[in-house]
């Protein structure tokens, strides 16, 4: 345990590096966890001292993200990511590998300290999985020879900088490369043209391309813009009537955000553009500040890519110095700067609305709306939220305008979108296509010969069957955020929206009656039926919780957070149907394993010591 | 309605304190009026001791071991419509207040430290039934077709709840009968 | 003011700028089923029991602000059904025993249940592990009664300017944390003449030596259902 000196010390050092700012709160509990390990109650005390907040905020969003800890857990934390696709390559065979060779349970830490061994929803990694965070750097096609090797180097207590290097060796599996990847575009090109054009040439550019955020829900990104930089603080109320204010020496103080939390299980195209292209990225935000008349910018760049964090700060570092970034942009008088800030595991701090009370140092809650971010966002400012990819083509839309993309994909869905696909397929990775692409012609690329089904945009999208493959991926008809999941025919469908429904109980951030609960019923439900013991009362059960859960939540994670167990019941009966029991009602728990307690306790076995099950 | 055959009734407490039976005594001398139209089965009120054929069997208390369920599933088994009556057949009760305390620690206390015990020991009779490392309520364990909360419901919830199911209407309580205290 | 009107189950409804659907429900004596709100306080929309149909689509009456024209229902059985499935999930994600519970009687938690007509928890119960505190000389907080509506958190901190409450934890694992390095509620500065410690919906957070103080018959939803309540209170 630290003392009490070495906690005041990481605490200070931490929250003078941010200003002492509460908003920063996330980020100073990030610094105080990796100086100390953990965040104990004394640095809970020291922080809402320091940043004068009262101490139960401070503990509150301690207790909210999952990478954050209130006591010791292990020197090495080796968490597999618990994707399904990396489950059906074997996740729970190695990390069950791991635990017994290191004599630990999972989830639990050594009594020595030394390790804990667990899961975590999705890292990012499915195209070059099974992978793990250790001690939140992602290792990746974990094999039992590879956890074999890391056994050893955990119980010698090498330090990560000394494992070896191959195994944190993160490919890009970039398969195929269209207008955004396959066409680079000289570094500042973007930001020139922005400067040149100015709000309105640059706006109407991006108005003629047609772009749709790439995030999944799809908005136009111009539409967005335009709401913002016509959104006016008056002091309290911020109304988009008013004039124009984009030239941002103006009163009105605006943000530009970049939604790099990628948290959708199966999606890893946002960590290939900022290893890869992470300028393009930066640019399409400086563009994105010129346009709305924003000073400063904010990368949301979830825990899990922690690793790039170096990286991306050496990009605009380099930016500031080559004059694309900071106080007057090109000599133009535009200053614009980013600051990256990390999450720390929460797969809702990907909702816009619960990534701005994260960044500002609040439980990752999604706020009620309207009013939305354009007009009340970062601090109450209005505020425009783009997903990374979104930002990309921006920066290519403001260089070479909007026409050419506007030709390509089709009508409701120009350009390009990028795809990351994994699972059962030959050639995992990140491609890129026109809109309107049909599923079949994806599967064929990727090498998928023997494929049963698809998860198109995640758990939180569709999933399809056979029938379906003709279908197009676009917006009017499969719309993505980009993840595509593969199943081949031997893979059970059951089990896959058994762990998307874990994934979702996992990750609802509790708000909300419908969802906090409604999502831990569905998770209860799939796992009745798992073991066994499910009934056709049982499904109805589920159909109907679901139903509620869909209609009554607040926010995007609730609402779809059924959608792959209705889906998968409409479209897999079969899959369902096979494993239910033909009676008419089934008890919610295992009468003949609640009384082992008993038994032990009294030493009895006898036939009265049991409860048969019919 | 006296022409007909009898409506058949069972009654039983399982982990319950017999007050839902008690108040349902309290409906007085509409007992008499009631017996015109039923007759019952096993009961505390009886000798019978296992539930035959019934129309209606009605539970008092929740699961809280062995002989509960079986007690529970050959109610089910025998009667065509089941009533889970009070607060601990709904939803666990008083009883399940120990759902969170260890079983070791509950029979620690009952048997070895108590007040007054000397040498205690954990019985292993096999005859005693076996406690669940949790108490639930009966629709956990089967399905129920209509529930009377209250700890009792009062006897004029009672009442108006047999008389609508002897009725063959979904019964259905004044708002100042339904109570879950 | 012709244009400044909501329609509500067939009723037409004034509104002013700025107000939301339950505040114009409630000036005009419509009743909409609610939980977490409470007119003393900011919206907070996070128990979802006010849920109306709004030209169509979901939303939560107590946060949706009312816009001229909007068609809402809301005393309709489907809604009603899908609010005592609400409060069904209340009930067995904490552990309520009524019998025993000091609130009863004047829980509005119950009284909805009575309201919607709940006659069982319908879920299995999670009867999860949860911390009783007594160490406030006046106040007791018992968390298995919590429902997370966080009136005792914008009370302390918009009232009383305390901050004496805080959410913590997360999912279904979310639960309130009081403002002092002990955990403990005696250790904060709450004095029982607080906002904080009388505006509990539920029996989570009760004055000690109150309880039962009031008999049963003549308590707050013994006759009377929280419709009738709550409308009279709101006139
Ligand atoms: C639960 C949830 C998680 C989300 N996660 C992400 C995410 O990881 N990345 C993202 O860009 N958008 C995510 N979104 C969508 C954002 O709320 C928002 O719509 C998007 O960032 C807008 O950017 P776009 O218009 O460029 O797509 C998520 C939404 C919900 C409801
Ligand atoms: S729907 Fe789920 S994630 Fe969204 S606010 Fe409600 S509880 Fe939180
Ligand atoms: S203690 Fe009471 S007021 Fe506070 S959140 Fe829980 S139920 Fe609401
Ligand atoms: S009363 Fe509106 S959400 Fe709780």
């Amino acid at each position: 345990m630290p003392d009490n000196n070495t906690i005041l010390l990481a605490v200070q050092t931490a929250a003078a590096r941010h200003g002492n700012d509460p908003a920063n709160l996330v980020q100073i509990l990030r610094e105080v966890q990796d100086a100390l390990g953990h965040i104990p109650e004394e640095a809970v005390d020291d922080i809402a001292r320091f940043l004068d907040i009262p101490r139960v905020r401070v503990a509150g969003v301690r207790g909210f993200y999952h990478f954050f800890h209130d006591r010791p857990h292990g020197r090495y934390e080796i968490l597999f990511s618990d994707n399904i696709i990396e489950h059906l390559q074997g996740k729970p065979e190695l990390l069950q590998q791991m635990c017994t060779r290191l004599w630990v349970e999972p989830e639990r830490m050594s009594e020595d300290g030394l390790v804990r061994v667990g899961s975590t929803s999705c890292i990012g990694m499915s195209d070059q999985g099974p992978a793990a965070l250790v001690n939140g750097v992602p290792v990746t096609r974990l094999n039992m020879e590879r956890v074999e090797t890391m056994v050893e180097l955990v119980q010698k207590g090498v330090p990560l900088s000394q494992w070896p290097a191959d195994f944190f060796q993160v490919e890009d599996n970039l398969r195929r490369a269209d207008v955004l990847l396959g066409e680079p575009l000289e570094r500042g090109a973007g930001v020139r043209a922005a400067v040149e054009k100015g709000s309105d040439g640059i706006l109407a550019e991006i108005d003629r391309s047609g772009l749709r955020g790439r995030g999944g829900a799809g908005f136009k990104t111009a539409v967005k813009w335009d709401f913002c930089r016509k959104a006016v603080d008056t002091g309290e109320e911020c109304s988009i009537v008013g004039p124009k204010v984009c030239d941002n020496t103006a009163a009105t103080v605006r943000y530009v955000v970049c939604n790099a939390d990628e948290g959708e299980p199966g999606t890893f195209k946002d960590r290939v553009l900022l290893n890869s292209h992470a300028d393009l990225v930066f640019e399409g935000m400086t563009v994105a500040a010129r346009v709305i008349g924003a000073r400063q910018g904010f990368l949301y760049l979830r825990g899990e890519y922690r690793y790039l964090f170096d990286k991306l700060n050496g990009i605009l570092a380099q930016r500031r110095r080559d004059g694309l970034l900071g106080e007057n942009i090109l000599g133009s008088g535009f200053s614009f700067d980013i600051v990256i800030h990390l999450g720390a595991g929460a797969y809702i701090c990907g909702e816009e609305s619960a990534l701005i009370e994260s960044l500002e140092g609040k439980r990752g809650t999604p706020r009620n709306r309207p009013p939305f971010p354009v007009t009340h966002g970062y601090l109450g400012k209005p505020t425009v939220v783009n997903n990374v990819e979104t930002y990309a083509l921006a920066a290519k839309i403001a260089a070479k305008g909007g026409e050419w993309f506007a030709a390509i994909g089709t009508a409701q869905s120009t350009g390009t979108k990028l795809l990351s696909i994994s699972g059962d397929c030959e050639r995992p990775g990140v491609y890129e296509y026109p809109f309107g692409v049909t599923v079949r012609q994806v599967l064929a690329d990727c090498g998928a010969q023997d494929a049963r089904a698809v998860q198109v945009g995640g758990p939180s999208g569709t999933i399809i069957g056979e029938g379906e493959f003709d279908r197009r991926l676009a917006f009017e008809d499969l719309a993505t955020g980009g993840s595509f999941m593969v199943f081949n025919r031997e893979r059970d469908i059951f089990e896959a929206a058994r762990n998307f429904s874990s994934f979702f109980a996992h990750e609802s951030c509790g708000f909300c009656t419908p969802c906090r609960v409604g999502s831990t019923l569905l998770k209860k439900g799939m796992d009745k039926i798992a073991s066994g013991h499910g009934t056709c009362a049982d499904v109805e059960e589920l159909k109907r919780i679901g139903q509620l859960t869909r209609a009554m939540s607040h926010c995007g994670l609730g609402q779809t957070a059924a959608n792959p167990v209705l889906q998968t019941l409409d479209k897999f009966w079969g899959d369902y149907e096979k494993r239910l029991i033909s009676k008419e009602f089934e008890p919610s728990f295992d009468l003949d394993k609640a009384l082992a307690v008993a038994r032990r306790i009294t030493g009895r076995d006898d036939a009265w010591a049991h409860v048969s099950a019919d | 309605m006296s022409e007909q055959k009898k409506i058949r009734v069972a009654t039983c407490s399982l982990a319950g304190c017999f007050g839902c039976h008690m108040s349902f005594l309290d409906i007085d001398e509409r007992l008499l009026q009631l017996l015109e139209h039923i007759e019952f089965d096993r009961t505390p009120l009886t000798d019978i001791k296992h539930c035959g054929p019934c129309d209606v069997g009605i539970i008092e208390g929740g699961v809280c071991n062995s002989e509960n369920v079986h007690v529970l599933k050959e109610f089910r088994k025998n009667c065509k419509v089941l009533v889970a009556i009070g607060a601990c057949a709904v939803n666990g009760g008083i009883p399940a207040v120990r759902n969170n305390i260890d079983l070791w620690e509950c029979f620690q206390e009952v048997y070895h430290y108590g007040i007054g015990l000397k040498n205690g020991q954990i019985p292993n009779d096999p005859e005693l039934p076996l406690p669940f490392d949790q108490v639930h309520p009966i629709y956990e364990v089967v399905k129920v077709d209509y529930f009377l909360p209250g700890c009792p419901p009062p006897a004029d919830a009672i009442w108006k709840f047999l008389t609508d199911l002897l009725a063959g209407k979904t019964p259905k309580l004044e708002y100042e009968t339904l109570h879950y205290d | 003011m012709s244009d400044n009107t909501i329609n509500i189950d067939g009723q037409t409804v004034p509104f002013l700028p700025g107000q939301t659907i339950m505040e114009a429900a409630m000036a005009a004596e419509v009743y909409i089923p609610h939980l977490c709100h409470n007119p003393e306080f900011t919206p907070h929309g996070s128990c979802k029991l006010c849920t109306v149909s709004v030209n169509g689509r979901s939303a939560a009456a107590c946060t949706m602000p009312a816009a001229a024209g909007q068609q809402i229902l809301n005393n309709t059985e489907e809604l009603n059904a899908n609010r005592r499935a609400l409060v069904q999930m209340l009930f067995v994600e904490g552990n309520h025993f009524c019998p025993f519970c000091e609130k009863s009687g004047n829980c509005q938690l119950q009284a909805l249940g009575y309201y919607l007509g709940m006659m069982d928890p319908h879920y299995n119960h999670f009867y999860p592990a949860r911390a009783v505190d007594g160490s406030h000389p006046d106040v007791l907080l018992d968390l298995n009664r919590c429902i997370m509506c966080e009136l005792c958190v914008r009370a302390s901190r918009d009232v009383d300017g305390k901050n004496v409450f805080g959410l913590t934890g997360r999912g279904i694992h979310t639960h309130i944390t009081v403002n002092s390095p002990s955990g403990r509620l005696g250790d904060t500065n709450l004095a029982v003449s607080d906002k904080a410690a009388e505006v509990c919906p539920v029996g989570a957070i009760i004055k000690k030596r109150h309880g039962f103080a009031v008999p049963i018959g003549e308590r707050l939803y013994d006759h009377k259902t929280i419709r009738e309540v709550q409308t009279e209170a709101h006139k």
